[in-house]
């Protein structure tokens, strides 16, 4: 058995830079067909971006729509066709694949140490599956729109005749789910099989823990949206009456159903956003993480807290105030862990040797707005204010902050963290920060404004607020907090379109990029840049990875070394 | 591994090149396939809990159902995927033996168990749909029945309207039947379980012009006055979870039909038999789910 070895390079494998998965073959079907994890991770990232472009739009559209009192651009159908379509871009199609299947397809095999993942057929089916969803969940709008919100709650997608989308959107999230299914199957796996000799669980890097709790959430959950989505077309098309009180169904069990997967698909989104945090903030302070194993477990307790607290979406749904008071309980020791890793993260900052380029800062605004995010959700968790603030912009707020405050940000400052390993050439530092900086203040100028319009009692979703069942107080109040957060929301894409821009420029103009530009300890950072087809050209030094003083900074290559003195990994056998 | 196994190359074949050994590839698959099994038992889970739910709700709905399912070809249906998940079992034995005329048997012994098993359920299904025992607003809605008591021109009931169940008549329109307009009519001796509140509640009429025995029989049955209300509810409930447990037998043939192919092919050997390990397992998993769903349904 130990004939069969890893150890034995590559031919070729001795003058690294040369070959690299990018230039391994060429031709559009070498990255159509391809099996290697990092070109699917490669496409999954273009095509979740595309997709994240298509799902700004239309916010856009709604911010357009809602900035001053009165009809401005959208009819009240094309209005609520708009915020479902975004919705339903920005959660089936960007948050709950995005880091997992872009970021986590490209860097988990390499930060574990092996060649690819352990199914590279799956994952390629299960990207065109990708594929297939998004295709058909955008091409609603030709078939007659959905205008139920992302929800789909019944009886608006049994009942409405016009609205003829609804069936192909169940098929497009049933079929999503598969995709999300097989990512999380092959991560699983992937860590459990493939972890190379030398890397145990505790040596492994946090983000491969949330990856982890990630894929078991995506397996345990999505089942449950798949056979929900299936019980809806069914009622949709012949009528059975299971979510229909006129035939002895119940709708609120469509709401159990869809919340059972649906809350902890919130985890599947942070979980991996929490990941890179862990990553990002002790790789740029420079410093071990704090309290490794609490932020490993409390990605695991996260994972099973997520399931048992889907009740408290329902609190105004006539559940019995006695699963009121279980689910709001239980929702509040969800702050546990995710306390438990804001505080070891600023524990890992202080006294770190803090490095504020782009990564970190968004590590930083990601620190801030989840803070806001979580503490807010408590607001919405205690049971006498969830009245008030139920199906308000309050909730709108809070989850942006969860959300894009959290996910989304963590997911582009692993983009940047990530970009010299992936294209091998850096970015602007300065426009990366001018650009960070746009959007931390567009966010809040958004969002926060949205915490005010939602105590103040604008329920959400509404596509006007003139007229004669508003007063004239109450227009003009929310006509200002609208506005600035239509404003915010136009500062926030201008920072996302510099992004694009200094990032498509650096692929063509950018400085080429070192093998390890931050001073990072995991894997990826021991192979190349971009790294070579096989991942690594010499067997990995497996280590603890958060061990940074085993590297020295070289002034000549702007990257980080294996210490000269250092002749093996301190340690290690 | 022996030394035998890899005197031409270090790796097989059937190994793909990021794995060191057939035994970790082989246990991975076998992971995998185990997680999937996992997300199948969640799919299912679903249906079971909205299954606990009505019967804890309407216990009734069960109680009365469940006698319009045939027990005898539930049961026969049972021995048949046990037998066939004994084949299965002996198929997987003999390709990790490397007996590929065993392994051909034993495919296609599980082959004809799948197909005996969807043809009794054919004929069940059959005979529910000529019945018109369909789940939800169709219940009862015979197409034989459809065209002299049901008038597709007559109005959807709205706010204000009496409902007014007439009994079997020739009259094919309101004004034939000489009501006023603004009531509407129900022609029928039954009245659609959508159009009230009480849904079959208030159906009380047996006027029915059957003459086969048996179906009059239950034809009576299911228009008693006892009979309660919502009773499509199990009918329901009923071909949701065995419509959804068929597609994955159906799945399951398409599986063991590829097996077969290979195992023609002689793709499989002692040293290599995961796919039918692992078309095994899926096949085992679909008889459980049935061996739940029979008592369920048939039984309690």
């Amino acid at each position: 058995m130990t004939t069969i070895d890893t150890t034995k390079p590559t031919p070729g494998a001795e003058t690294p830079p040369v070959d690299n998965y990018l230039t391994h073959s060429s031709g559009i079907m070498s990255w159509l067909g391809t099996l290697d994890h990092k070109r699917i991770g490669v496409m999954y990232l273009v095509s979740i971006l595309t997709a994240f472009f298509l799902g700004g739009m239309f916010a856009m559209l709604v911010r357009l729509e809602l900035m001053f009192p009165g009809e401005q651009i959208l009819s009240q159908d094309q209005y609520n066709m708009a915020f479902t379509l975004h919705g339903v871009i920005m959660v089936f199609l960007v948050i709950i694949p995005s880091v997992p299947a872009s970021l986590g397809n490209f860097v988990l095999p390499i930060m574990l140490g092996a060649k690819d993942v352990a199914f590279p057929r799956l994952n390629l089916f299960s990207y065109y599956l990708w594929v297939t969803g998004a295709v058909l969940a955008v091409s609603t709008v030709f078939f007659g729109g959905v205008d139920t919100g992302w929800t789909l709650y019944v009886p608006y997608s049994t009942t409405g005749t016009e609205m003829n989308g609804i069936l192909l959107l169940t098929f497009a999230v049933f079929v999503l789910g598969f995709s999300s299914i097989f990512t999380g199957i092959n991560f699983i796996v992937t860590i459990h099989r493939l972890r190379p000799p030398g890397m145990t669980w505790f040596r492994m890097p946090l983000f491969l823990w949330a990856i982890y709790a990630t894929g078991i959430l995506q397996v345990m959950a999505t089942p449950v949206i798949g056979i929900t989505v299936a019980l809806l077309a069914v009622e949709r098309l012949f009528g059975i009456g299971i979510f229909d009180p006129a035939l002895g169904g119940d709708p609120v069990l469509f709401q159990h159903f869809f919340w059972f997967y649906s809350h902890p698909a919130v985890y599947i989104m942070i979980l991996p956003g929490m990941g890179i945090i862990s990553e990002l903030i002790s790789v740029h302070s420079h410093k071990h993480i704090f309290g490794y194993k609490f932020i490993a477990f409390s990605s695991v307790a996260i994972a099973i807290f997520s399931f048992i607290v889907w009740g408290h979406h329902m609190f105004l749904s006539g559940q019995s105030p006695l699963m009121n008071v279980v689910f709001s309980a239980i929702t509040f020791s969800v702050a546990i862990p995710s306390a438990v890793k804001v505080f070891n993260w600023l524990a890992t900052l202080y006294k770190g040797s803090i490095s504020f380029n782009t990564p970190m800062l968004y590590a930083l605004s990601f620190l801030v707005l989840f803070t806001i995010s979580g503490l807010t959700g408590l607001h919405l968790g205690t049971l006498a204010t969830d009245i008030h603030l139920h199906d308000t912009y309050f909730v709108v707020a809070h989850f942006h902050y969860t959300m894009m405050g959290g996910a989304l940000i963590a997911m582009i400052g692993g983009i940047h963290h990530w970009w010299p390993k992936i294209t091998g050439r850096m970015y602007s530092e300065f426009l990366g920060r001018t650009a960070c900086g746009l959007i931390f203040v567009g966010f809040n100028l958004t969002f926060f404004t949205q915490f005010m319009l939602g105590s103040k009692g604008m329920p959400r979703r509404y596509h006007d607020y003139d007229g004669p069942n508003w007063t004239p107080e109450a227009t003009e109040l929310f006509g200002t907090y609208h506005f600035w957060s239509s404003i915010g929301s136009f500062v926030m894409a201008a920072g996302f379109f510099l992004i694009a821009f200094y990032l498509l420029h650096s692929l063509f103009r950018g400085k080429k990029a070192p093998a390890n530009p931050w001073g990072g300890r995991s894997l990826e950072w021991q192979c190349a840049s971009p790294p070579p087809h096989d991942n690594f050209s010499e067997p990995p030094h497996v280590g603890d990875p958060y061990d940074f003083t085993v590297l020295e900074w070289d002034e000549q290559e702007q990257g980080y070394h294996w210490r000269h003195d250092l002749k093996h990994e301190p340690g290690e056998a | 591994m022996t030394t035998t196994a890899s005197t031409t190359h270090d790796h097989p074949d059937f190994l793909a090149h990021h794995w060191d050994t057939p035994k970790q590839q082989f246990e991975a698959g076998k992971l995998g396939m185990w997680l999937f099994l996992a997300t199948e038992v969640l799919l299912f889970g679903g249906l079971f809990v909205g299954y606990a739910v009505w019967r804890g709700n309407h216990p009734e709905l069960f109680k009365f159902g469940s006698q319009y399912l045939d027990t005898t070809m539930g049961a026969i249906n049972t021995v048949v995927l046990i037998l066939s998940s004994l084949t299965m079992a002996w198929a997987v034995t003999c390709a990790q033996r490397g007996n590929r005329k065993g392994l051909i048997i034993g495919l296609l012994l599980t082959l004809a168990g799948a197909g005996g098993f969807l043809g009794i359920k054919y004929v069940e299904y059959s005979h529910k749909f000529n019945e018109g025992w369909f789940p939800g607003a169709y219940f009862y809605d015979k197409p034989s029945d459809r065209s002299r008591t049901w008038d597709d021109n007559l109005p959807v009931p709205g706010a204000g309207q009496l409902v007014v169940p007439v009994p079997d008549t020739e009259a094919r329109s309101i004004e034939e039947l000489g009501l006023p307009a603004d009531i509407l009519v129900e022609i029928s001796t039954v009245v659609p379980p959508g159009q009230g509140p009480s849904g079959l509640e208030e159906l009380a009429l047996t006027d029915t012009v059957h003459t086969d025995d048996h179906a009059e029989h239950e034809m009576h049955a299911l228009q008693r006055e006892d009979r309660p209300a919502n009773a499509h509810m199990f009918f329901n409930i009923y071909f949701m979870m065995t419509g959804l447990h068929g597609l994955h037998v159906l799945g399951g043939v398409g599986v063991m039909i590829w097996l077969l192919i290979g195992a023609v092919k002689g793709r499989f050997n002692e040293k290599y038999f995961t796919p039918v390990d692992l078309g095994g397992l899926y096949w085992h998993i679909v008889d459980l789910i049935w061996i739940f769903l029979f008592p369920l349904f048939y039984l309690i």
